[in-house]
């Protein structure tokens, strides 16, 4: 079941009674409708992926072609972007991870004694959602600028060159998409935390486990599907991202990303060859990563 | 919000709580561990501080050093030119695209969980795969259909997009509570020589609201914080998010604060009110029980 991955713990699944045509009139709708704003946009992103320019020559005018050379164009032309969208993904994961696991464990463990504080924590970690998105990030654009308290404060205790920056850096581009995407991990590793049964700790203490062995022996296992759906639910939208990485926001001159180079592609170089091969390039990197991982994990009833 | 943090709401709302002990005698450390929390929750909220203070900022153009407190912006907030127009228009698409998608993404719950149907993975995996797509590729896709299509791209465009990225989002919501609906209360209305219809409206739908409240909330939410598969479809068209956008380059006016600042607090209040109504009702249940 595609969904399970997601849907963790929904209620019990019904035996779905009866054939009918009212399942087929209930269906219809809205599967038509990502028919057709779904997957017929997928295969016309591979057909215009596939155009060469017009014979006339006009800016944003394509034919219909099987023009491969468009991949090998966009992977030459845009391979730094590529790699570092993917190194920039997969380093916001690994910190978010690092930054969420405690607080989640906190959470979903230590805190459930009292649920009423419980709740609150969790509404602080949602609580980000409810902000835009672009505003968060130019938040911290304004807060690791050079004029910034924290950034002047650094650059006193010699701990940052006189003239070294935080912004327009890889390092604040890493920032802003492990800031803005710790929810995504927190929640589904509280939501795994949180049905943690502790008597298999105490089990494993009464043996005799240390309780760093009890924690890596027990815990992080018994809280791998959270670690799963936390860590795609992360990386697929960070290595798609392209505010963050932008230069209004937190990016610099190089500091580009996949997502970047599709908006320009697509929206002001009208090269929409270039903009759909490299969100092909995107998509399949994305899904093969996505399926190694998670048949590496050992969850493969996930997808 | 951005799709996939809708994504991330849905798993939380679904998580059914499981009994809780009495004791829970591990913790790692016994300070280290809560001292760790408060900071890392003080830092999550740093932004939205932010954003919040320098809504009353008496700035004069862009936003950016601290210049006195001042009610203005609150006051007239209109007066930033376009970004009541630009907000007006997030608030249009967002009901527009809730609406039909809540409809659409409701009807493929009940179906989901109700009937047998050929096809049902092939199903699952379309409605699975939006979600885990990168925003990017839904909007780039969208806008070279339409380009292929020659339609002009503004508002409907925009609307259309909205209502695709909900559906997926919808069905997860609703298929939760379709599935812990107990079908001998529908049962028990046929017996009693109910028609479909009045068993559907009169037993079925008011036992499905809140998923579907639930789900409504999360789709305008989704709708009105996108900016990435917006920004490709909106052609002349400014919603809040592209207006924040195109301001970034020249600083935004302080009145985008205020708006954001506000819709955060409504959406707080609802939050919180949500959790209050859903602990007093477990308090009852648990009396009767």
């Amino acid at each position: 079941m595609a969904f399970s991955a997601f849907a963790t713990g929904t209620a019990r699944e019904q035996v779905p009674r009866r054939k009918s045509r009212v399942a087929l009139l209930l269906l219809m709708p809205g599967i038509l409708y990502l028919v057709l704003f779904f997957l017929v946009p997928l295969v016309s992103l591979v057909i215009t992926s596939l155009q060469a320019p017009s014979t006339f020559g006009d800016v944003g005018s394509y034919q219909t072609a099987f023009d491969w050379n468009n991949y090998v164009v966009s992977i030459t032309q845009y391979g730094d972007q590529i790699v570092r969208s993917f190194f920039y993904a997969v380093l916001a994961t690994v910190f978010a991870l690092l930054f969420s696991y405690p607080l989640a464990y906190f959470i979903g463990v230590t805190a459930r004694r009292w649920p009423l504080l419980q709740n609150l924590m969790l509404v602080l970690v949602i609580a980000p959602f409810f902000i835009s998105f672009l505003l968060r990030t130019l938040a911290w654009k304004s807060l690791l600028s050079d004029e910034s308290g924290f950034v002047t404060g650094l650059k006193a205790l010699s701990l940052l060159a006189p003239d070294a920056h935080v912004t327009g850096t890889p390092v604040a581009v890493v920032f802003g998409l492990t800031y803005n995407f710790i929810p995504f991990m927190t929640l589904p590793l509280y939501a795994a935390l949180e049905r943690l049964d502790t008597q298999y700790l105490e089990a494993g203490s009464d043996l005799y486990a240390r309780p760093s062995t009890v924690f890596r022996k027990v815990t992080i296992p018994l809280s791998m599907p959270g670690i799963v759906s936390g860590v795609l639910l992360t990386f697929i939208p960070a290595a798609g991202d392209y505010v963050n990485a932008s230069r209004e926001f937190l990016g610099g001159t190089g500091t580009a990303m996949m997502g970047n180079v599709i908006e320009s592609n697509f929206l002001i170089l009208l090269n929409y060859p270039a903009a759909a091969s490299l969100s092909i390039i995107l998509m399949v990197v994305i899904l093969a990563i996505v399926t190694v991982y998670v048949r590496r994990s050992g969850t493969e009833d996930l997808l | 919000m951005t799709v996939q943090e809708g994504l991330v709401i849905a798993t939380a709302v679904d998580a059914p709580q499981p009994p809780r002990p009495r004791r829970a005698r591990f913790s790692l450390g016994s300070w280290l561990l809560p001292v760790y929390t408060a900071l890392a929750l003080i830092f999550l909220l740093i932004p939205i501080a932010y954003t919040f203070v320098f809504s009353f900022n008496n700035s004069l153009k862009s936003n950016i050093s601290w210049r006195g407190f001042t009610l203005d912006n609150w006051t007239n907030v209109c007066n930033a030119q376009d970004v009541c127009a630009a907000f007006g228009n997030s608030i249009l698409i967002g009901v527009v695209a809730t609406v039909v998608a809540t409809a659409l993404g409701t009807a493929i719950a009940i179906a989901l969980v109700r009937y047998r149907f050929r096809f049902r993975s092939a199903i699952s995996l379309l409605l699975f795969l939006p979600m885990a797509t990168p925003e990017v590729v839904l909007g780039a896709g969208l806008a070279s259909e339409f380009l292929g299509a020659g339609v002009q791209k503004g508002i409907g465009t925009i609307i259309i997009a909205h209502i695709m990225f909900c559906i997926s989002f919808v069905v997860v919501t609703v298929k939760a509570r379709v599935s812990s609906l107990d079908p001998a209360l529908e049962e028990a209305g046929r017996d009693l020589y109910g028609s479909p219809a009045q068993v559907f409206w009169r037993i079925t739908f008011p036992l499905l609201l809140p998923g579907i409240i639930a789900a409504a909330l999360l789709s305008f939410a989704l709708s009105f914080d996108d900016f990435i598969i917006t920004s490709f479809n909106s052609g002349p068209t400014t919603t809040f998010p592209k207006f924040v956008y195109i301001s970034a380059a020249r600083g935004i006016p302080a009145e985008a604060n205020v708006i954001a600042s506000a819709v955060f607090l409504l959406a707080i209040v609802l939050v919180i009110s949500q959790q209050v109504t859903a602990a007093s009702r477990r308090k009852r249940l648990s009396r009767v029980g």
